[in-house]
Parts: structure tokens; sequence; C-alpha cells
């Protein structure tokens, strides 16, 4: 029996009178990395965003229902602390063009003012960026600004400025679309190696990426959890009609 | 119908161009009148006695700007103190809320207050501050020059702002920090260059201007650091001088355009060159 | 669950932080939102005050005269007898020659710069040149103005037959219009390169020269903002100071011809408004100073709203 990280219990988002998300419930797996699936606009991206509380940060968006994160209603709790224990990974890379690789890595806590000493940072900093894969090829230029990395390294750095926070989660949301087949498999096979250490929720509209990758996934339609269940099971025989459709690449 | 002959069209179209660059390099002639004139003339009167030495009254020889110096950076530097907080300030509201009333009606007023004339501004100054207190004074010079600067300041701080994507917002928020903090230690150090640029450019502005300054900063024979009385500076000293009777203040004059001009221009030069060093790649 | 070293490692961080007293920022989101609003809403105040200002202090001048101020062309301090019309005249003399003379470059300067030069060493070079003239300060100019071209002007006046001053409107213009150069000139250069390309080729493609695809595409095109670049200018020139009071003459009674001394709104103020005395010179002078906000402001927000219309479009 999986434990659950994330429980979302009939969770509906708007903007304004538009609704993009329906009752959606579903429970999230520790340590186990799920992928969320579906076409484009089906509402996939504004289901994580809520999860860390940033979709209510447009003017305009609603949310109703709850989301728990080991028992807390994250809804009840400072959006703050919520993004603290989540983090979150975009489509396009980006790191603090101003700031060092090793500021980048430490800025969720130099830019929170929460003070450390030196050699602590330091630790932080090597811990997340071998976690991310990425110590060996910066370890020498770590007061180098970042923008000479290539897109996966700086993705990677991504990665390791969200791990640095010690999140429960990690919100994925497409990390590998804006880069090459090379990059995409190193962030793959680095997906992989961090479920141990996080839960990771991760939205893609690749699906032969979501069947390499996936312990569990969920697929959205039109803002509603059409199906959710073990990867091999919903990709080699998907229960739902629309899933099935979609899986064929009936649409897109 | 008649046209015109081929040949007739190819030779307008040659005479025409010639005309437009004939024209476009006479419109840079004075530029170079101008700098070789004050040069030649001003060059003569500068040195070390020139720069440091107050003012002598008429008739006597020699002489200097050292006040008009002072001043003139004493009044940069209370414009600057009040222009600049309150720039930025208002310069975040504008980029931070693109639509909107408040905002809208705030970007008209910065608009209009960049065309008022710098003498009304003067005029106000006079109203506000030489009325109140009774007395010339650095303070209502400085607060002229800074009602100058603001919306200069503004609209650089509205527009650098602008362009910095959202991701960067986005990157910063994600790991739980506050929207102030983003704002002040995500955002401006991104935008640094161009507040720089925007800030330096008014302060280029600022520096050569007489008209807010005729009746609020007065001017004085005297070394000031009083912000409190009245204070000379390089442009009211120039104006003074150069209207004067007096052939040997005439003199004095050139060499005060020569420093203003170099101050100038090299506050210019220095713009360009600190805006290439300092600006983000995103 | 596999255990590992790096992952235990983790753990402890994380509880760590979960734990660890997050400091709450010393400034709230909504303070900081109120606090830059109030900097908007500032803004709005000072310009709201800088008008009653001058209003409240040129009451006893509007009180005094009525609207006849603005056509009456006594200006005596000692009978305290003030009127507007010289200065108008002087100002609208001034600003309209000085805006002809400039036109004569500045259009040249755009179209050489928006089209015949747009990129290279020539075309940063003249840019460069432009973006100096605009730096020089005002009382520059004057001075100048005063002892290389009034002299000048003064040996045309004798070979023309007019009294000799050397300063007046014609010289006031002259130095005013080479001020305003470079105002009209970036934003027509601005306009001009906007100018779809495909437009061009097309006419260039159906056998036009380049003079006529100027004359017939181009300037058409940008013409509302090469008229908003010129009313920014006119603005400029209106309001215009230091230069002007230095060369204009400073007489207070309507000049008779482009070679008569005078004076313009901006000059007088300059000129009379430490030495003036009584309450009713000085409300007088801050009346003239209210016109020209006011005149100064409607040009300025014209020719910026044509901008903007031209902007969203091109």
């Amino acid at each position: 029996m999986e434990s659950t990280v994330l429980k979302i219990e009939k969770f509906s988002a708007f903007f304004g009178e538009n609704q993009v998300l329906k009752e959606v419930s579903l429970s999230v797996p520790q340590n186990r990395i799920t992928a969320i699936m579906g076409p484009s606009g089906c509402g996939k991206t504004t289901l994580i965003r809520c999860i860390n509380r940033m979709h209510e940060l447009i003017p305009g968006a609603r949310v109703s229902g709850k989301i728990f994160l080991d028992q807390e209603d994250i809804y009840a709790t400072d959006p703050i602390i919520v993004r603290r224990q989540i983090g979150m990974v975009f489509q396009k890379p980006n790191p603090f063009p101003m700031m060092s690789i090793y500021d980048n890595v430490i800025a969720g806590y130099n830019l929170n003012g929460i003070r450390l000493a030196k050699d602590e940072k330091d630790r932080i900093v090597e811990e997340s960026l071998r976690k991310a894969a990425l110590w060996e090829e910066v370890k020498g230029a770590l007061y180098r600004r970042g923008t000479f990395l290539s897109g996966g390294q700086q993705q990677r750095l991504c990665i390791a400025r969200a791990l640095a926070m010690g999140p429960a989660v990690l919100l994925l949301d497409e990390p590998t679309s804006a880069l090459d087949p090379k990059a995409t498999s190193h962030i793959e096979e680095l997906i992989v190696q961090l479920k141990d250490t996080v839960s990771i929720v991760l939205v893609t509209h690749n699906m032969a990426q979501a069947a390499r990758v996936s312990d569990f996934a969920a697929f959205v339609y039109l803002g509603e959890l059409v199906e959710f269940g073990p990867s091999g099971k919903m990709f080699t025989a998907p229960r739902d009609k629309r899933t099935e459709a979609y899986l064929m690449g009936k649409f897109g | 119908m008649k046209e015109p002959s081929i040949r007739r069209r190819i030779i307008y179209d040659k005479v025409f161009k010639i005309i437009i660059i004939l024209l476009t390099f006479c419109s840079i002639l004075p530029m170079f009148f101008i700098f070789f004139f004050i040069t030649s003339k001003g060059i003569s009167v500068t040195n070390w006695k020139f720069l440091t030495q107050l003012p002598k009254p008429v008739g006597e020889i020699g002489g200097g700007i050292s006040n008009a110096i002072i001043g003139t950076f004493m009044l940069i530097g209370i414009a600057t103190a009040f222009s600049v907080p309150v720039g930025i300030l208002a310069g975040i509201f504008l980029s931070e809320n693109r639509k909107g009333k408040l905002a809208s009606l705030t970007r008209l007023c910065v608009e209009t207050l960049q065309g008022v004339p710098s003498i009304v501004i003067g005029i106000i100054a006079y109203i506000w501050l030489v009325v109140s207190m009774g007395s010339f004074s650095a303070l209502s010079g400085g607060l002229a020059l800074g009602l100058m600067m603001l919306p200069v300041i503004i609209t650089a701080t509205e527009q650098t702002l602008k362009l910095i994507p959202g991701s960067l917002k986005e990157a910063s928020l994600a790991l739980g920090v506050s929207y102030p903090r983003t704002i002040l230690k995500v955002i401006l150090p991104a935008g640094v260059s161009g507040i720089v640029t925007g800030v330096l450019l008014s302060i280029a502005r600022v520096a050569g201007e007489t008209a807010p300054l005729l009746f609020t900063a007065f001017g004085s024979p005297f070394m000031n650091l009083n912000v409190l009385k009245p204070i000379n500076s390089l442009p009211l000293m120039i104006f003074n001088y150069a209207t004067s009777p007096y052939p040997e203040w005439h003199t004095l004059a050139w060499g005060a355009s020569f420093i203003l001009i170099i101050l100038v221009l090299g506050l210019n030069l220095f713009t360009k060159v600190v805006t290439k060093r300092w600006k983000v790649q995103f | 669950m596999k255990m590992n070293h790096s992952k235990a490692e983790f753990l402890v961080l994380r509880s760590k932080t979960k734990t660890m007293r997050w400091r709450k920022p010393a400034l709230s989101e909504s303070s900081f939102r109120k606090i830059l609003s109030i900097a908007g809403v500032f803004i709005l105040l000072l310009l709201v005050a800088i008008f009653f200002s001058l209003v409240i202090a040129s009451f006893p001048s509007i009180w005094n005269f009525g609207i006849r101020f603005l056509f009456s062309s006594t200006w005596d301090p000692v009978k305290s007898e003030f009127g507007a019309f010289p200065f108008l005249v002087g100002t609208l003399a001034t600003s309209f020659l000085a805006l002809v003379i400039s036109v004569v470059f500045s259009i040249p300067i755009s179209i050489f710069l928006g089209e015949y030069s747009a990129q290279g060493s020539t075309a940063t070079f003249i840019k460069s040149m432009i973006e100096l003239l605009a730096g020089v300060p005002s009382v520059i100019y004057g001075f100048c103005g005063l002892f290389l071209l009034a002299p000048l002007v003064r040996i045309l006046e004798m070979k023309l037959g007019v009294a000799p001053y050397g300063v007046g409107i014609f010289t006031a213009s002259l130095v005013l219009s080479i001020m305003i150069i470079p105002y009209s000139a970036s934003i027509g250069r601005e306009v001009i390169s906007l100018v779809p390309s495909d437009l061009k080729e097309a006419a260039l493609s159906l056998g036009a020269t380049r003079f006529e695809v100027i004359r017939k595409v181009i300037l058409p095109y940008a013409g509302s903002g090469i008229v908003a670049g010129i009313l920014l200018s006119l603005g400029r020139a209106l309001g215009e100071t230091m230069a002007v009071t230095m060369v204009i003459g400073n007489t207070n009674f309507i000049p008779k011809s482009i070679f008569s001394p005078a004076n313009t709104l901006a000059s007088v103020i300059a000129n009379e408004f430490t030495e003036a005395t009584g309450s009713l010179y000085l409300a007088s002078l801050i009346e003239l100073g209210l016109v020209l906000f006011i005149v100064s402001a409607i040009i300025n927000l014209i020719g910026k709203l044509i901008i903007r219309r031209m902007g969203v479009e091109g």
C-alpha cells in the first residue's frame, strides 16, 4: 500500500467565470513519480500551479476544494510556507541571471533572509548540485554566473535550486520540452534517481516520456481527472475510452 | 498624358539625396562651432586656481568658480536624494500595475510633468519653499531640480522593469520568497543597469539647468555649504557673468562654460559605458 | 523504502526546514503594495498641487484683470497695469519661426537616418552628434548666441538698413531652432524606420525611384508621427527660457518686425521675477507661468497621444 504525500480532494479551479479544473480528486503517492498527462489546455499545468499556490497569483483566479500535504491543508497555511515545501521547476529554465551558480542554488535561503553559516551553505550547495547531477560539471565554476551553461545544465541548476530547500514534493512543469534529446534523457535519468528523496509530480505532453519515467499516471481531459493508476497498467490497458483515444494519438 | 522622362526622374532622385545629405551634415555644424568656440575661449582661463578660488569682485583680475562647482554638486545631491527613491518606487508601481485606473492616471501625470517648462518648475519651488522659508536656499533649488529629474527616473524604471521576463518573478515566488522581497531582491537588481542609466541621464539634464534656479537657489558670490542659504551653480554663474557688462566676467563665463560642457558631455559618455557593462542578459 | 546516506541527510534537511522558524518578512505583501500605490498617488497629488499652486498664486492678477489680461499690451509695473499680449506675441513668433527653421533640417535628418543610412558608422556618428546637440545646456546656447550669432545678425541688420540691435526675435528664433532639432529629428527617424519594408519594396519593384518612394509611400505613412515629433519640439520651444532670454532683447512691447527685440512668456519671468515688487506684479508674472504651463501641457499631450497611437499601429 503506497503512502500518500499529497491528497487532492474535489478540487476545482477557476479563471474568473471559466472553470478549468472540475472536482479533481487524486492521491499522489510518496517517493514515486506521478505523471500528469493530457492534451494542451486540459488543465494539467493549472493543477500543479494550484498545488504550490501559484495559480492564485493571477488576477481573477479562484479555487475550491482541499489539498493536503502530509495532513496539512495547504490552503489554510501561508502560501509562502507552502511554496517552500513544494518546489517547482519550469518549462523554460530560469536561473537568476545576476547571480552566480552558488548563489542560485542557495537563493531560496538568501532571498528569504535566512542566515546560515558559510560551511552549512557550502554543504547544501554541494548536496543539491550532486543530487541534480551537476556538481562535477560546475564545481570549478561555482562563483561564475550561470549564463554560460547549456539549456540542460541550466535546468539541472533550477532543479538543484528547488532541491536545496528540502521540499517534500517537486513539481516539474514539462521540464524537458525546451531541451534537446540528449539533455532530455539526462534529466529523465535524474528524475528517476530523485524519487528516493522527493515525491515527484511530472506534467508532460510527451507520452513516451511518461511511459519511460513514471510509476503512476493521471490523465486529465477538459479539466476532469479521467483516469489514474499505475503507469504500466494505464499504458497497456486503459480503463476509460478517452484515455485510450489520447494514448492512441487521436487527439493531442 | 505627359510622363516625366526616366532621365529626369533619376536626376530628381540624385539631387534629392544630395540635398538630404547636405542638410543633415549642416545641422550638426553648430555642435562643432559651439564646442570649438568654448574650448578656445575657455581653456586659456582654466587652471587649478580657476577651479579652486572664489570669484573676485568686479575690477579685480582673476578669481575662480569654486563655489559654483561645489554648488552644482550640492544641488544635484539634494535633487537626487529626493527624486531617486520616489522615482524608483513610482516606477515599480507603474511596471507592476500595467492596467488599472490609478496607474493610467499616474502615467498621464508623469508625462505632463515631463513637459512642464523649467521656469514654471522654478516658480513652483519658489511658492512652496522660498516663500515659506522666507529666503532663497539650496534646498528650494534642489527641489526644483528634483522635480525635473523625477519623470525621467520614473519612465526609465518602468521601461526597464517591463523588459524583465516574468519567468524571473515566477522562479523567485516558487521558492517561497515573498512578493516584496521578490521585487526588491530579484527584479530590481535585474534592472539596475536601466535604472542607473535613467538616473545618470536625468542628472546630466539638470546639471546644466539655470531657469529653475533663478529664484530658488538664486546664486551667491560666496562659498556656501548651508542648504538653507542661497547657493551658486555653474549655469547660474555663466548666466550672470555672460549678461554682465564686464569683460573680465565674460572671460570667467567662458571658462565656466568649458567646465560645464565637459561635465555634461562627460556624464553622457559615462552613462553609455556604464549601461553596457552592467546590462543583464536574459 | 531504500535508505541510503544522501537520502537520510536529505530527510534531516527536510525536517529541519520544516521546523526552522522561517522569519516572517518584515514587509507584508499588502503593505508593500500600499507603499507602491502611495508613490503613484504622490505623483498625482504633485501635479494637482502644481496646478493649484499656480492658480492660487496668480489669483490677485486673475481677479484684477480677468480675461483682458491675455489681450492687453500694457506691461507697466509703475502703474500696476499688466497684460500678457506682448509676450504671447513674442512666444508665438519665436516658437513658430524656430519651428519652421528647424523642420528644414530635422525632416532631412529623419529621412537620412530612417531611410538612407539606418545602420553603420555614419549613422552612429550623426546620431551621437544629434544627441550631443540635445545635451548642451540652454545657457551655453544663449552665451554662444549672444557672442557668436548676435554680432553676425547685427551686420545683417546694418546691411538691410534696420536698427542693428543684433538681438531680437530673429536671433532668438535661430538659436531656438538649433536647440529643438534633436527632438523632432529623433521621433521622425523612429516613425520613418517603422514604415513596413514590404510597402517600400512594392513601390520599388514597380520602378519608382527612391525619392518617389520617400515622397509617395514613406512620408504619407509616417506623416502623423512626424507631425507629433514637430509638436513635441514646439512644446519644448515654448518653454525654453535661458537661451531665449539672453538673445531676445528683453523689451516689453509688441515687436514690430522680426528684427525687433521682444520678450517671451518665459523670458519676462526670468528677467523680472526677482525684482518684482508688490503682490500684483508677482501674481501677474505667475499668471504668465500658468498660461505657459497650460499651453505646454496641451501641446505635449497631443503630441504624445499621436505617437502612442502610431506606436500601436506601426
